[in-house]
């Protein structure tokens, strides 16, 4: 970068930007002019990132010091087990994960598995309807009026509702939560994608115009990465929206699965494993948000 | 005089919520091959509505536009155009973003090498070949506008429509690509139409400037004839009384005959 301005500066001669190399070159010369130089050069280094590293996390700390002992309090004085008790039980359950004993009978990690499985293809084919019906709602006026009142109607319908009709057609209980996790996720893919693709800056579809692009140009080159961010967003919202209904799409399914799970500890009474999964299903809706974060990251222009 | 670019008669309104809104009214304007024609005005003037209308973005109401005999018809890769905001995508670096205009116009007749080499000789002329592999927001503004010019000119284009292309710059900046512009010019023989606020420039630049009255239903209120020779130095032009003299018509066209009530 610095020798690209250099470069430019040459021909150009720019006061302005002579400016930014200079500054440039002053940072890290502040960085070396403290005159003890006795610190390891590491920690010196880093200084900068650690206060801010530990700026950060005293909250955090805070924060969850204060949730457990709220907790421990009303487990002192209620039938809810404690955070020590939760805590050695976790430690037996994730012990041994992967264990098999009857269909009825398996370890976290497959309930986590099956749920994340179930999940998976729902959420999949969703998204393989939702984008693409998104992306034609989105360019042809007559297609988002033809489809707005159908959408309007039925996104606000509760999850769970569609579930007689998945047993109905499925007669099967593991496709009708699939259909469920389907029907309730593919609502904010389509919607966000339909209004990413309206809200390209008419400058993009000026440039498609005067270069006189074809269609599939417009697509690839315009549209879709105009469209990214809005797209990425519609998927975030589908895939929370997938793992809040999971759970309760498995206590009515039954099988194998993190909800079906929760549903079973409660039969048996066993409170400090129905704890374990609340926590274990906002840790893995956690690791989803922020993977898809990541990836959002990753298209984000200017 | 050969009209390379003819816009005749040429009426443009627009439907608003209060009615039709008359923005040019009877335009007449011819531009000879090699010409460097810029159109000046108050903003709301109508001078981007006519750049449009000759780019082939807007369709006028009545009369007809003409380039190279032909009708214009919509936009077409004869007449490229520089928009102000540079309007560069994003997510291509800027060889690509000039690759898209050079694969649309030759991507027929000639191989993807001749394409490419076809792309960093547009970068090369406006000086920018290191920058190829840069993204738009890598590059400083005036780097953006040379790649929109570099942009436009790629695809060879008869005419090269400018809409404003140094309005969003500091003054030393937009100095300095101007200068570079009258090189390019000069080098490509290019016929051009500029929309231009900034007298100087229209000076230092243009053939002919067209002066345009305020709107609404603006046109065409005076041409001056700009017989400065070529190539143009700016620092010389500094005491050339023809210069001032023709800066001086400019101005008194802007803030006597048309002067504006401040907005």
């Amino acid at each position: 970068m610095t020798a690209a301005i250099l470069k430019h500066e040459k021909f150009g001669g720019m006061p302005i930007s002579v400016a930014m190399p200079a500054a440039e070159k002053q940072a890290p010369a502040a960085d070396e002019s403290p005159p003890v130089r006795r610190h390891t050069p590491l920690v010196e280094k880093y200084r900068d990132e650690i206060v801010e590293f530990i700026r950060a996390t005293i909250p955090v700390v805070f924060g969850l010091a204060l949730f457990v002992s709220i907790w421990a309090m009303l487990a002192a004085h209620s039938t809810l087990p404690g955070p020590i008790k939760t805590f050695h039980s976790a430690v037996g359950v994730f012990s041994d994960p992967f264990y098999r004993k009857g269909p009825n009978d398996q370890g976290i990690g497959w309930n986590i598995l099956m749920s994340l499985g179930r999940v998976g293809i729902g959420f999949g084919m969703a998204a393989l309807i939702g984008i693409p019906l998104g992306f034609m709602i989105g360019r042809f006026r007559f297609l988002s009026g033809m489809t707005a009142p159908i959408i309007s109607l039925l996104r606000p319908v509760s999850p769970l509702a569609w579930l007689p009709i998945g047993l109905l057609v499925f007669k099967a209980a593991n496709p009708a939560a699939i259909w469920v996790i389907f029907i309730s996720s593919i609502w904010p893919m389509i919607v966000n994608t339909a209004v990413g693709v309206r809200e390209v800056p008419q400058d993009y579809l000026n440039v498609a115009k005067v270069l006189n692009l074809s269609e599939w140009k417009v697509f690839t080159r315009i549209l879709f990465p105009a469209s990214l961010p809005f797209v990425l967003t519609g998927i975030r919202l589908s895939i929370g929206v997938a793992w809040l209904v999971i759970v309760a799409a498995e206590m009515l399914t039954g099988g194998v699965g993190i909800g079906f799970w929760v549903w079973d500890e409660w039969n048996n009474l066993n409170v400090e494993h129905i704890i374990i999964a609340i926590f274990t299903v906002g840790i893995v809706g956690l690791l989803l948000e922020q993977m898809l974060m990541l990836i959002a990251r990753r298209f984000e222009y200017r | 005089m050969e009209r390379f670019v003819a816009v005749e008669n040429i009426d443009m309104s627009f439907k608003t919520k209060h009615g039709i809104f008359v923005a040019l009214k009877d335009v007449n304007l011819a531009i000879r091959e090699g010409e460097f024609v810029t159109l000046i005005g108050h903003s709301g003037c109508g001078k981007s509505t006519l750049l449009n209308l000759v780019a082939g973005l807007l369709v006028p109401t009545n009369g007809v536009l003409l380039c190279n005999k032909r009708e214009i018809a919509g936009p077409g890769p004869d007449r490229g155009v520089v928009f102000q905001n540079h309007s560069l995508l994003p997510w291509l670096t800027c060889a690509e973003n000039i690759y898209l205009a050079v694969e649309r116009v030759f991507g027929e007749s000639e191989s993807k090498t001749q394409l490419k080499a076809r792309t960093l000789k547009a970068l090369d002329l406006v000086q920018l070949g290191h920058a190829a592999d840069k993204r738009p927001n890598e590059i400083s503004g005036g780097m953006k506008q040379r790649v929109g010019i570099a942009r436009a000119l790629s695809m060879e284009p008869k005419v090269l429509l400018l809409d404003e292309p140094f309005g969003a710059l500091d003054a030393l900046t937009r100095a300095h690509l101007q200068d570079e512009l009258l090189k390019i010019v000069a080098k490509t023989k290019s016929t051009v139409l500029m929309v231009t606020h900034d007298v100087d420039e229209a000076v230092l630049l243009s053939d002919r400037i067209v002066m345009m009255t305020n709107g609404p239903a603006a046109t065409i209120g005076d041409i001056v004839d700009v017989d400065l020779a070529r190539p143009r130095e700016r620092l010389g032009l500094v005491n050339d009384s023809r210069y001032h003299q023709l800066r001086g018509r400019v101005l008194e066209f802007l803030y006597q005959k048309q002067m504006r009530p401040a907005a």
